[in-house]
């Protein structure tokens, strides 16, 4: 993703600005208050939290069957509820017969807490209209190809209710302890880009 | 109105002149309920600031590619307020057999449903 242009050269930073400044004018937060409250939300917001709801899935029979049952119920098992309140959280499991892909076509919904702030790509025109319509094509891209017998579900999601992949435990990790595959799982993988 | 997972719908194909959740590529089409999700307010209420916006249940709707786009063999699932639906069983026989695509991808995608 070494070509991803910088986040302050996109028309979205530009778009974010000015509705900032409409909030300072008005007077309903200061500039400092505005980075204040998004540094802190952020410097909470990462991969690794997904990807430790995910290792405990795969480490834990029953975790996981809470997992894919109600996931925000199980994320605050983990000591994330506060930050999945605001939405319903649903976990989607990959297996031999199904991939799953995230998209969110109508702005860029995502689960920020459990996967981090969102790479460019998937706020993208791009992404967010060719994964409804040719989600293989647009996986190949990211390297990942889905053989032919295995379905894709697309996930198009709203900013009520959220979604994470839970991947694949892949083969040859049966030694690995929690925190050792934690470190397995990547943001891609939890979006359904990457196949862990 | 509860819509039970197995339910044919058929999106609206109303062009709303203000903010909507669903999707355009969705408008018309039929899908099968798989999730009746929780009620969140209506967002085309929430838009336009109506003082008691409906809170309605959110159903995770999966939509046939081949029937969106007239190609492709993968699903789409997407999550529509209940207003957005309309029980798509009334309709002229001749829906169900267009339907049958739809069907061969199993009943487990809801992740309720995943062992």
């Amino acid at each position: 993703m070494t070509a991803e242009p910088h986040h302050h050269d996109l028309p979205v930073a530009a778009r974010v600005r000015r509705l900032e400044e409409r909030v300072i004018a008005a007077g309903l937060a200061s500039d400092g208050e505005l980075d204040e409250t998004l540094a802190r939300f952020y410097a909470r917001a990462t991969p690794v939290n997904g990807a430790r709801l995910v290792a405990r899935a795969w480490m834990d029979p029953r975790f996981r069957e809470r997992l894919l049952a109600d996931g925000s119920a199980a994320a605050a098992e983990l000591g994330f509820g506060p930050q999945v309140s605001s939405y319903q959280l649903r976990v989607v499991a990959n297996s031999a017969q199904r991939h799953n892909v995230i998209v969110c076509t109508l702005c860029s919904c995502y689960p920020v807490a459990l996967l981090g702030p969102s790479p460019s790509w998937y706020k993208s025109l791009a992404y967010r209209s060719r994964t409804v319509r040719e989600p293989r094509a647009v996986l190949s891209e990211f390297g990942l190809v889905v053989p032919e017998e295995v379905d894709i579900a697309v996930w198009d999601s709203t900013a009520e209710t959220r979604y994470l992949v839970l991947p694949v435990r892949p083969d040859g990790t049966d030694g690995l302890a929690e925190d050792e595959l934690v470190t397995l799982i990547t943001r891609d993988g939890l979006i359904g880009t990457a196949r862990v | 109105m509860t819509l039970r997972p197995g339910t044919r719908v058929r999106a609206s194909s109303a062009d709303p002149d203000h903010h909507t959740r669903l999707p355009r590529y969705l408008r018309g089409q039929i899908g099968e309920i798989v999730y009746a999700g929780r009620e969140w307010p209506l967002p085309d209420d929430v838009a336009r600031g109506v003082a008691a916006p409906r809170a309605e249940t959110v159903y995770t709707v999966r939509f046939a590619a081949a029937r969106l786009w007239g190609t492709g063999r993968h699903t789409v699932l997407a999550d529509l307020w209940e207003s957005y639906l309309e029980r798509a069983d009334s309709e002229d026989g001749s829906e169900a057999d267009d339907e049958a695509g739809s069907e061969d991808h199993g009943e487990d995608d809801g992740p309720q449903e995943e062992r």
